[in-house]
């Protein structure tokens, strides 16, 4: 994967609104194939950078290049790479669906012999063969958003840029649009951004956090799932144990009481006291009911990483 | 570009807003062509007799083509002022603005959309002339003359209300502001009372540059006068769009 074509590449943007800092100096980088995940609070900035990124907004300062072309410098050659869904779905609302593909793929300048299969195509893979014929006015909000998206990909760009698509929709319409996104990501770099973290999970093989405008963490999803393990067993018994006892166990650190029965038990990396514990257990006849390793949930992780970074300013 | 222009012209006929127009403007123009055929006849015995007297293209013919200009006037305001903003209100100027294509070409493509409905208008309303060509013979050089100045104009009008309608995005605020600035240019020459001498105010109005084309008089003047209209309100949107993805 590392010496993958990289297809889009943001160097130092900066926005400004006003004398408002919108987006503060954020780099980064998508390779093919991969998905990107944009995580952060509203208002951190991820939809000002997805517009330049698509040529909507233009940076105050930094460079985007897109599959090698300027997107400043060449702004049609490098557009015609890059497929956008805005927040809202830019849509026609008195074509049908059929119409305003076919509008979108003239637009896009696919050939004229291509187009109809283009469109098929499209139907096809979001799943609008039902509706193809309605107007999309009379559509759900979960099929106009799927129009949306299939709008984005008609080209067959490079990179696909999803702002928030799955806010707004039912949990049945998400886990349907979630799964066309991971389709899509088969064939086609995807940059997408929420600020719900399981989708982050579900989706994306790296994550960004940005806050404030600033990138804080741009990392895989490993590397943030590692962040999430924890130094802490919580252990429970049917009756009450000593917590000098707890204590006294090879490797622990700490206990901290959560009430008579059930302890939590952090430790020190590379020193996990899971199996001393049994062992203790086994030999006092502690009645042991539940013992689980503490996770910390991505939320945790997000809200550490946002309130370390506010900590140092 | 012209998939731009194919596309706005569609979707003004998936509205019930450009058939209505056009047939009631149709409607309207019928009946005045009515009245200037009325007029004609209940002079005609009358005038027979004069030598060099106006004809059937100067009494009938060019009165209608100058009642389809005021026809337009009234209308334009309305076709334009969705242009823009509509698509702002409905958040669907990025599927335009990032697409491969520059904001020249969207509001090129824009302005030959609604410029394609007027000249629909206007052939209407050329079939309607020619249909005297039946009974009678027409001066198809002056009525040609004619023609090429309502295009001239309404194609200034279209450029003026796609730049009122990229302003805003309330596309009642596009026509009532287009409609005022089309009218201050019509009547501009109410402040001039001089004929001889230039004056700044009539040759800005749009009415002074008309006219002679209606009498069959085509002047370079009047012809660039109506280029640089349309050009400087076309850039004007273009440089208001653009500033938009600046600031």
């Amino acid at each position: 994967m590392t010496d993958s074509k990289l297809l889009l590449e943001a160097k130092e943007l900066s926005r400004f609104f006003g004398d408002t800092l919108a987006v503060n100096n954020v780099s980064f980088n998508i390779k093919q194939g991969e998905v990107l995940g944009f995580l952060g609070p509203n208002g951190a900035g991820k939809s000002t950078t997805m517009r330049m990124l698509t040529g909507n907004l233009a940076p105050d300062n930094g460079q985007i290049i897109i599959n090698g072309i300027d997107l400043l410098d060449n702004p049609k050659q490098a557009k015609a790479c890059i497929g956008y869904l805005p927040e809202t779905p830019p849509l026609y609302k008195e074509h049908t669906v059929t119409e305003f593909l076919q509008f979108c793929a003239r637009l896009n300048g696919i050939a004229k012999k291509q187009q109809k299969t283009a469109v098929n195509n499209v139907i096809e893979r979001c799943g609008l063969t039902d509706v193809s014929k309605r107007l999309i006015a009379n559509l759900s909000k979960g099929f106009q958003q799927r129009v949306g998206i299939a709008q984005a990909i008609i080209h067959a760009p490079a990179v696909v840029i999803l702002d928030e698509p799955t806010s707004g929709l039912d949990p049945i319409q998400i886990r349907e649009i979630r799964q066309l996104i991971r389709d899509i990501a088969n064939e086609h770099s995807v940059i997408l951004s929420t600020h719900i973290l399981p989708e982050v999970q579900m989706l994306c093989d790296r994550v960004q956090i940005i806050s404030k405008g600033q990138l804080l963490f741009n990392d895989s999803l490993q590397m943030l799932t590692e962040q999430m393990q924890s130094t802490a067993i919580l252990v429970g018994f049917s009756q009450p144990i000593d917590t000098q006892a707890l204590n006294a166990i090879n490797g622990v650190n700490n206990v901290e009481k959560i009430d008579e029965q059930h302890f939590r038990l952090s430790y020190l990396p590379e020193q996990n006291p899971t199996q001393a514990l049994l062992k203790n257990a086994v030999e006092n006849n502690w009645p042991l009911t539940s013992l689980m390793p503490e996770q910390h949930s991505l939320e945790d992780v997000f809200m550490k990483i946002i309130r370390e970074e506010d900590a140092h300013v | 570009m012209f998939n731009i222009a194919r596309n706005e012209l569609h979707r003004l006929f998936l509205s019930p807003l450009a058939w209505v127009i056009l047939a009631l403007s149709q409607l309207l123009l019928a009946y005045l062509f009515l009245t200037h055929m009325d007029y004609f006849n209940s002079i005609q015995s009358r005038i027979s007799a004069i030598p060099g007297a106006p004809g059937v293209t100067e009494l009938i013919a060019m009165p209608l083509l100058s009642n389809a200009a005021i026809i337009a006037l009234l209308i334009s305001p309305l076709l334009t002022m969705r242009t823009f903003a509509e698509e702002r209100r409905n958040e669907t100027l990025p599927l335009l603005s990032s697409a491969p294509l520059s904001m020249f070409d969207i509001v090129i493509g824009k302005f030959f959309g609604t410029l394609a409905f007027f000249l629909l208008m206007t052939l209407l309303t050329v079939l309607m002339i020619s249909s005297l060509a039946i009974g009678t013979t027409l001066d198809f050089y002056q009525l040609s003359s004619g023609v090429l100045g309502l295009i001239l104009l309404v194609a200034s009008f279209s450029a003026v209300g796609i730049y009122m309608s990229s302003l805003t995005r309330q596309p009642t605020i596009a026509a009532i502001s287009t409609f005022a600035i089309l009218f201050l240019f019509w009547i501009i020459d109410w402040a001039s009372h001089s004929t001889t001498e230039f004056s700044l105010f009539s040759w800005l109005s749009l009415l002074k540059h008309f006219e002679p084309m209606m009498q069959g008089q085509i002047n370079t003047q009047d012809i660039s006068y109506f280029l640089l209209i349309i050009f400087a309100f076309l850039l004007l949107t273009v440089r208001r769009l653009d500033r938009e993805r600046l600031d």
